[in-house]
């Protein structure tokens, strides 16, 4: 686990020492507006908090590289979450990411008989293509940019999750997300629509057939800068006795530069095993 | 499809072919819904007038931008900011400033309603040769941006005004 870890950390250091200089000999970098990248989500794929975007994450255009690397930490009434990674991004049209979900029982562990702060870490791998339409220049035209994606999750806990009910440790979610900023009225939307089976985001494994699954998000722009918003996640409940629930976040966005953004959200994750899992979400990007 | 010769006099026929250019898209829209075909990016609207469409859904926004003399006084810093920008200042250094601003507060002027007529060339044309970037055109919109808050201007009536302007993009912009 420690390797994929590295794996992880290394990709980030990769994109942003390689990249770089490969960019430094092309037109330019960065050359994107701010928060059209979106943020880092949950998932390590660019976006909301909870929901990948059809935005291609960083900034680069479409004659440049893009990269990122964010810390997320969610702490809830019972567990806590960890989420980190990095993403590299082609010509604003195929972003490949790589992240790390680390979820601590923390006092639950002790009660399951795993041990105070048990943690489950689920290494993420994702990719994603845009296919259609372009979000922020198209404006006098409804066609929202689409993208699909794939994230493939390797949970570490085989033996745990499939003690708790799951088929499979490891699966992979399918999404398609359409992206539009409606810049007359400052307001970016988002649909995902995700086929899924895995269990509270694949911490707990994979479970049953692939079901769809829908996500929005609403983000209002208040300044070049900030962004406010809310965002829907709606996912199975394949586990018997351990009911999930749809998960809420209402978030505010900050990009200083186009090399920093902040987010502050207050999510509600719904039941996780013992209870409404409600709290803080900070999440740190940097990038270009 | 092009329209070089599409004038602002010509209102009506503007008007129907927006509506036209609409049904298209939410037709597209409709269609790649169902079918999800990449193509489709393709066929988003291609409009080519001399400049953008009015804004004629009420009659403040001119006002946001403090009229005719807050158009000079941005355009001003507009030109500052690129010329200062190592991005756009090859665009600019060389040209007619003069000239150019005078034309951008004229079109800006028209497109906020504000009863001026565009007189300048059409984007297509006047861009035509230059090997404009995305990235150079992003660089603008930023430079652009930045006049606007040291003006004042509302965010929110920016936003209406760079949603006009975005789609030239498509006359502007070297693939």
């Amino acid at each position: 686990m420690t390797s994929k870890i590295w794996t992880s950390a290394a990709f980030a250091a990769l994109t942003g020492c390689v990249c770089a200089p490969a960019m430094a000999q092309t037109a330019g970098m960065s050359d994107r507006l701010l928060l059209t990248g979106g943020v880092s989500e949950v998932e390590g794929a660019a976006g909301g908090g909870l929901t990948p975007w059809a935005l291609i994450g960083g900034y680069g255009t479409r004659d440049q590289l893009g990269a990122s690397g964010y810390y997320t930490h969610v702490d809830t009434d019972d567990y806590s979450l960890e989420s980190f990674g990095a993403l590299l991004a082609v010509n604003d049209r195929v972003e490949f990411s790589i992240s790390q979900q680390r979820f601590n029982l923390q006092d639950v562990g002790a009660s399951l008989g795993l041990g105070s702060n048990y943690k489950i870490d689920v290494t993420t791998y994702g990719a994603k293509v845009r296919v259609l339409g372009d979000a922020i220049l198209e404006q006098d035209s409804w066609i929202p940019q689409v993208a699909v994606g794939v994230l493939y999750k390797d949970n570490n806990r085989d033996t745990l999750v499939k003690s708790l009910g799951a088929d499979h440790s490891d699966g992979a979610d399918f999404y398609v997300s359409a992206t539009k900023l409606l810049l007359a009225h400052s307001l970016l939307l988002n649909a995902t629509a995700r086929l899924t089976r895995a269990n509270q985001f694949g911490i707990l494994g994979q479970s049953g057939d692939y079901k769809p699954e829908f996500e929005g998000s609403a983000a209002y722009l208040l300044t070049r800068k900030i962004a406010v918003g809310a965002e829907i996640r709606t996912k199975p409940d394949n586990l018997a006795g351990l009911k999930e629930d749809t998960a809420y976040d209402a978030f505010v966005a900050y990009a200083p530069t186009k090399n920093l953004a902040v987010t502050l959200a207050y999510a509600d994750l719904g039941n996780i095993v013992v209870g409404d899992q409600r709290g803080l979400y900070i999440s740190l990007q940097a990038g270009f | 499809m092009r329209h070089e010769n599409l004038f602002m006099g010509d209102q009506i026929m503007y008007r129907i072919y927006r509506r036209t250019n609409l049904s298209v898209s939410l037709a597209a829209l409709a269609f790649a819904c169902t079918a999800g075909l990449p193509a489709l990016a393709q066929t988003a609207g291609a409009t080519s007038a001399p400049t953008a469409p009015t804004i004629t859904d009420g009659t403040r926004l001119f006002e946001d931008f403090g009229g005719k003399p807050g158009l000079v006084k941005i355009m001003d810093d507009f030109m500052d900011n690129l010329l200062a920008d190592s991005r756009t200042k090859p665009f600019f250094a060389p040209a007619d400033q003069a000239h150019i601003k005078a034309m951008l507060v004229e079109q800006f002027c028209q497109i906020l309603n504000g009863g001026c007529v565009y007189s300048g060339k059409d984007m297509a044309t006047a861009h035509a040769g230059m090997g404009v970037t995305e990235g150079d055109f992003y660089a603008l919109v930023e430079d652009l941006q930045k006049a606007m808050n040291k003006n004042h201007i509302p965010f929110a009536s920016q936003n209406r005004l760079l949603a006009a302007l975005a789609p030239q993009h498509r006359d502007i912009v070297e693939k």
